[in-house]
């Protein structure tokens, strides 16, 4: 995504991935809705944060549609469970045919499977375990 | 034929006792190690504790062999997840879910859900079937409620509209004792054609009259 400030992202869940992601975004100029089951979720976000705040769990359809999926550039499915942020994902590419679809997805084994359903995951414990090795491998050559 | 059961609570358990009984081989998935326990005491089912939306307690479950998986636990997304994983992982050819919100339904057969079935259709269907029943009143129950008196209004669109009686193959246990056609009660005969609006007399055993229904009027009885 090159040009942020006038593109339009939906992100699912409102934990520290997903308020982060909020508050960075909306700084960035960009149209941002969040969507959390719980309300009290909103909190988190920061004060940097403008766009919109939907209620409601986003497995229903119902519910991407109060947030105006059907015209955001980009979801971000960012919650705690990945059956969720891989639903999510696949709806809104298939039923609201957004052009760019993020999920987060913590087991890899799952991970793997969805990359051949055409879902673009992100796994934390990759992305750890990657980072890890790779200070491993640092501290290795100093020594 | 091999079967997957995942899931909880009474559906599980009763699903799992109907399978066994009829010597179906069946596994089932439980989310805890208590309800694993008491399921397989209760239902003598081989049961697994775990979250079978991970695809190695699907694997260990035996999902290379199954014939179906059933998804039966309380959130879609956890069912959609057993299916995909079942489907495109472990080539299970047939795979069910248990769908809560009705506009799922079309969402999971487009993600190769075999079949997604949605509680809540299903039972709203029926209460507005009824609703829509108003051609049948039944009239009373003889026989201690085994035998049943009702009147049924034959529609414009009924499949027994047109019909000389001798072609109706009504059910053994099912009979027509009248037909009332404007102000007027016939006896019906072999020759008496059936018309829209008429109003007919149907004595039926209890295990005939839905087929009876559906022969006369066309439509499902709840």
């Amino acid at each position: 995504m090159t040009k942020k400030g006038s593109s339009s992202v939906v992100i699912v869940g409102c934990g520290r991935l997903g308020a982060l992601l909020a508050g960075e975004l909306s700084r960035e100029g960009a149209r941002v809705v969040v969507v959390d089951r719980v309300e009290a979720a909103f909190a988190q976000l920061d004060a940097g944060f403008s766009g919109f705040r939907v209620t409601g769990d986003a497995v229903e359809q119902r519910v991407l549609h109060l947030a105006n999926l059907e015209r955001a550039d980009c979801l971000m499915a960012t919650t705690e469970k990945d059956t969720v942020n891989l639903m999510v994902a696949q709806v809104a590419k298939t039923v609201f045919a957004v052009p760019r679809v993020l999920a987060r997805v913590y087991d890899p084994a799952r991970e793997e499977m969805y990359r051949t359903l055409g879902v673009e995951t992100i796994s934390p414990t990759r992305l750890s375990a990657g980072e890890f090795m790779r200070r491993f491998a640092g501290e290795e050559r100093r020594s | 034929m091999k079967v997957i059961l995942a899931g909880s609570g009474k559906i599980l358990y009763y699903l799992a006792r109907q399978f066994s009984r009829r010597g179906v081989d069946v596994r089932v998935v439980a989310p805890s190690e208590d309800e694993a326990r008491e399921l397989s005491r209760r239902t003598g089912a081989t049961v697994l504790a775990g979250d079978a939306t991970d695809p190695r307690v699907l694997l260990e479950a035996g999902a290379w062999r199954a014939h179906t998986v059933l998804a039966l636990l309380p959130n879609d997304e956890d069912n959609l997840a057993i299916c995909q994983i079942a489907g495109r992982m472990y080539r299970v050819p047939r795979t069910i879910a248990l769908v809560n919100d009705p506009e799922n339904e079309e969402v999971f057969q487009r993600f190769q859900v075999t079949t997604a079935i949605s509680a809540t259709r299903i039972l709203s269907l029926i209460i507005e079937e009824q609703a829509g029943f108003e051609e049948i009143a039944r009239m009373m129950a003889v026989g201690d409620g085994s035998v049943s008196v009702s009147e049924v209004l034959l529609r414009e669109d009924a499949p027994a509209v047109g019909l000389p009686l001798k072609k109706l193959t009504l059910p053994e246990e099912a009979l027509l004792g009248g037909i009332i056609r404007g102000d007027r009660v016939m006896i019906p005969k072999g020759g008496t054609h059936l018309q829209a609006g008429d109003r007919l007399i149907l004595i039926a055993a209890r295990a005939s009259l839905e087929t009876a229904l559906r022969l006369l009027t066309g439509e499902e009885s709840s």
